[in-house]
């Protein structure tokens, strides 16, 4: 490239469907493409390489899986590395209770499609028992944490898959893809292994388990562009629809069995889609007409915001928020 | 992949990594609003007045509290030619074990310096531990060119300094870029405050360089990770990914270690897509014709290209806990490629300074932090090539298995030679039943200070009597046996031991073996005298000590002069040390005679036949 027009160049902004013309000719979109491409390759080796290593060092691994698209994303990788046998783990979710009835039916019609087992930790049973108390705000993500513990006891995995990335938040950005969780399934920053080239450490003691990212190197961009290139199936929530919504504490909210508007709080038709999916009570929706997965991905390339920052109520409660749940045993 | 590039970065808090860091992140706009809202804001209460960059890479709350860098961290940006992952590491003293891990999995490695300070010591140590763990592409950000008034002089200082270091180091690429991360200079864009200089900027460069090439292509290696059973479909496969070389559907393999021979009948991408050519790093699912005992562990390769395989190996370790020490004795388990075994570490030969290179053979344990070349014994044989040859099938962790702690970082430098399972098979033929007894002469001393014509008169007035001497001249040998080394000062070692062992044997068949090169470091002869000693056979140390004035002064090749221009750099003599024996059989001095005078002074140290 010449070097005089790159001293001239302003700041990049990584979009699809932007094209930059240089002296020698034209950075087309395709080309962009082409070369994201070897990049997901590669990542999507890094991530089978990952479930292979846990099939063939644990005996009892399971899969978080909530229908939401990273966790769809990662059954995907699942599939893909052991076919065409079927996947050899179970897959857990823990329903909140506040959900959108699509992301359920689509949960439900993946799990059947590919024959899977899928154990459902509901925190409603914990609430109703007394081994939980609702809290004040009604907001119930926060309480995932005893049930995901209970039910890995219960079942004795010993590894357990999650969608976590390391661009998602700062206390994310130190974590290694296998994470030692000890007998209170709590996460020790400090006393976290080295993890070298691509030997992974997966010895525990009875009672520990070990979380595994296998998408730890994926960025949001390279999660849409992946699930554009392999047509991955989303729950319909996160293309454009139409919904009523009101608005609080600068989200987009839906009305739910979760509560609905208070009465100062007006509702509005819009066109919004989700960018993330979780408790219904606290993940906003944003406004935007992007109804395909190439319009999604021309959206979240131009938007300003992290995705966690737009759209969920619960990652903005402290600035160390997510640092003090994962060391409570959160995903 | 080249579209993915993998760098780590070290620089201690005082050289403004954060801030480099934070300001690729910024210029690239990877930083997204409500992150940079949270760092202006924390900046304004802490009465800064511009938004402190550092902010947005220091994650965990307890750095923040202590304001420095604690662990590795994972920063990713996209351009529209590559994606980045950084593995950013600290780069005080005690964070060894970081930057070992960082860079693991580097491509690239990105050094920081402090344009007021230069180099220091811990610029040299980042260096080292790059080029220890095969990082071949290095980049040195002569940062805070701002406060030195933008100067070139003093940037060409620092380069000129480094880049004498770095010589003795394995590094294939030194790029060296003037930057100020806090005003942006040279970062994402071209400083109009630095006219006189002429390469590109930082991102410019990351974007441009060639890493695909490092992947080793030659060498088929595949660790089988999962067999994979489909009762459904009767489908039997081997999953894994490839560490080295190139599979393809009809390659002949042999599964080691049991040895047997197959066929590779198809190859599967992820999810089933067929595959004609596989190579580092996919993981793909290889399918051979015959229905071999193959599990996990095993290692799938060419039968006339195998791996090293042995139960006693050297290697070099960080050590990775301050919860216990490396000591001799002590047992592991050992995580090599996809399989498992149980290690003792025989001996640790020496704990290397990673600050002066020293190395320090009387040390008798590795503490957290420190690096150190150790003999392992495994349970079963590694199936193994060196690291420097292929950092997958050359890298292994030790795992305490009271604690399960990984506890040490470890790159295979070959098989033990003493033992390597082959034993020493005595000869019938006693060494004074020869007609003639041999023994090594050790010519050593600066470029051009006459050691080879002296040498070569020796041998010539040997030859004259009768008796067998053969000349092995360094430079000569550097043109076959030595072929493959460099100027590092591991590869003058190894130079050194392997000439030294060529004498010995010589020496053993019953000649003069007369060596004739620089060997620089006392060390390394010491060892080449013991190899002597330990076989019985005389070692004759001559010292030609000519003055470097003189040896400059006649520079026949014309080393000196390009050495003095910074042509070359770690040139002995001048910008690289040369150690004078201590205990020398003999000194020749240049003014005391010519060749054929000083070779006949030598032949009167030799006795008869």
């Amino acid at each position: 490239m010449d070097r005089e027009l790159m001293t001239t160049t302003d700041t990049y902004v990584p979009q699809i469907g932007d094209t930059r013309t240089n002296g020698n000719g034209t950075l087309t979109t395709q080309a962009s493409i082409r070369q994201a491409d070897l990049a997901l390759d590669a990542l999507e080796s890094e991530g089978i390489h990952i479930f292979r290593e846990v099939a063939g060092e644990f005996d009892r691994p399971v899969i978080l899986f909530s229908g939401g698209k990273d966790s769809t994303l990662l059954l995907h990788l699942a599939i893909k590395a052991f076919w065409p046998a079927p996947v050899p783990f179970a897959l857990l979710h823990v329903d909140t209770g506040h959900n959108f009835d699509e992301v359920i039916e689509f949960r439900d019609r993946v799990v059947e499609e590919h024959g899977l087992r899928l154990i459902v930790a509901k925190v409603q049973d914990w609430i109703d028992d007394g081994r939980l108390t609702e809290r004040p705000d009604g907001i119930r993500n926060p309480l995932q944490t005893v049930p995901l513990l209970d039910t890995i006891t219960e079942h004795k995995f010993d590894a357990v898959f999650g969608g976590g990335r390391r661009d998602e938040e700062r206390a994310r950005a130190k974590e290694r893809i296998f994470s030692l969780r000890n007998a209170f399934g709590q996460w020790e920053p400090r006393r976290q292994r080295p993890e070298l080239w691509n030997l992974y450490n997966g010895r525990h003691k009875p009672g520990e388990h070990v979380r595994v990212f296998p998408l730890s190197n994926w960025t949001e961009a390279d999660v849409w562009n992946y699930i554009a290139r392999e047509k991955i199936e989303l729950p319909s929530i996160y293309y454009a629809h139409e919904r009523d919504v009101y608005h609080r504490d600068g989200m987009w909210l839906t009305e739910g069995p979760w509560g609905g508007p208070r009465e100062d709080e007006e509702v509005l038709h819009k066109t919004v889609r989700y960018r993330t999916v979780g408790d219904g009570s606290c993940t906003g929706a944003v406004e935007s007409t992007a109804s395909t997965v190439e319009e999604v991905i021309a959206e979240v390339m131009a938007s300003r915001l992290t995705e966690r920052g737009a759209t969920r109520a619960d990652d903005r409660l402290s600035e160390a928020a997510m640092e003090d749940r994962k060391r409570e045993g959160y995903f | 992949m080249a579209e993915l590039l993998r760098m780590a970065t070290a620089g201690s808090v005082d050289d403004g990594k954060s801030t480099l860091i934070g300001r690729l992140l910024y210029d690239t706009k990877t930083i997204l609003s409500d992150q940079l809202a949270a760092v202006e804001l924390t900046s304004r209460e802490r009465g800064e007045d511009q938004p402190n960059l550092a902010l947005l890479t220091d994650g965990l709350r307890a750095e923040r509290e202590q304001g420095i860098t604690i662990d590795v961290a994972y920063r990713y940006f996209a351009t529209p030619k590559r994606k980045f992952i950084i593995a950013d590491t600290p780069g005080h003293v005690q964070y060894t074990r970081n930057m070992v891990t960082g860079a693991s999995t580097a491509d690239l490695a990105l050094i920081l310096i402090d344009a007021r300070k230069g180099v220091l010591e811990q610029s040299r140590r980042h260096a080292f531990i790059a080029s220890l763990l095969g990082v071949g592409h290095l980049v040195v950000c002569v940062n805070k060119m701002d406060l030195v008034d933008y100067s070139a002089e003093r940037f060409e200082e620092i380069r000129e300094e480094f880049a004498a270091f770095a010589m003795k180091l394995d590094v294939s690429d030194l790029t060296f870029v003037p930057v100020s991360a806090l005003h942006g200079d040279n970062v994402v864009h071209r400083s109009a405050e630095m006219p006189w200089y002429e390469g590109t900027s930082l991102l410019h460069h990351l974007e441009e360089v060639y890493v695909a090439s490092d992947r080793n292509l030659i060498d088929a290696r595949f660790p089988v990770q999962y067999v994979i059973r489909d009762q459904g479909s009767d489908f039997r496969g081997y999953a894994g990914t490839v560490a080295g070389g190139i599979f393809k559907p009809g390659d002949e393999v042999v599964a080691l270690p049991s040895g047997f021979t197959s066929t590779v009948r198809a190859i599967w991408g992820p999810g089933g897509e067929p595959i004609t050519e596989a190579f580092p790093p996919q993981a793909v699912t290889v399918q051979l014709t015959d229905d071999l005992d193959v599990a996990r562990g095993d290692l799938l390769c060419r039968p006339g290209n195998r791996p090293q395989a042995s139960q006693s190996v050297d290697a070099m370790v960080c050590w990775l806990t301050e919860r216990s020490r490396l000591t001799p004795g002590a047992k592991y388990a050992i995580r090599h490629t996809t399989r498992s075994a149980k290690a003792s570490v025989v001996e640790l030969d020496y704990r290397l300074d990673v600050n002066t290179l020293h190395r320090d053979e009387a040390a008798e344990s590795l503490a957290l932090n420190e690096i150190g070349r150790i003999r392992l014994h495994t349970q079963s044989p590694l199936q193994f090539d060196p690291y420097r040859r292929n950092r997958l099938t050359g890298s292994f962790v030790l795992v305490d298995e009271a604690t399960n702690d990984t506890v040490a970082a470890g790159m295979l430098l070959g098989p033990h030679l003493a033992t390597a399972k082959v034993v020493w098979q005595h000869g019938t033929l006693g060494r004074e039943e020869r007609a003639t007894q041999g023994l090594t002469v050790w010519l050593t001393g600066l470029s051009a200070s006459g050691k080879s014509s002296v040498a070569a008169e020796l041998e010539r007035l040997l030859v004259a009597e009768g008796r067998p001497a053969y000349l092995l001249d360094g430079d000569n040998l550097r043109h076959g046996l030595n072929g493959d080394l460099g100027f590092s000062a591991a590869d003058r070692a190894e130079n050194v031991r392997r000439v030294g062992e060529v004498a010995r044997l010589f020496a053993d068949a019953g000649m003069v073996a007369i060596a004739s090169l620089i060997s620089p470091y006392r060390a390394d002869r010491e060892q080449v005298r013991a190899a002597h000693q330990a076989a019985g056979l005389p070692f004759v140390e001559v010292y030609v000590d000519t003055p470097l004035e003189v040896c400059e002064a006649r520079d026949p090749k014309g080393m000196y002069a390009k050495a003095r221009s910074g042509e070359i750099t770690g040139f002995t003599g001048v910008d690289d040390p040369y150690e004078p024996p201590v205990h020398a059989e003999l000194v020749l001095r240049g003014d005391e005679g010519d060749p054929k005078a000083l070779a006949a002074r030598i032949r009167a140290l030799l006795g008869p036949h």
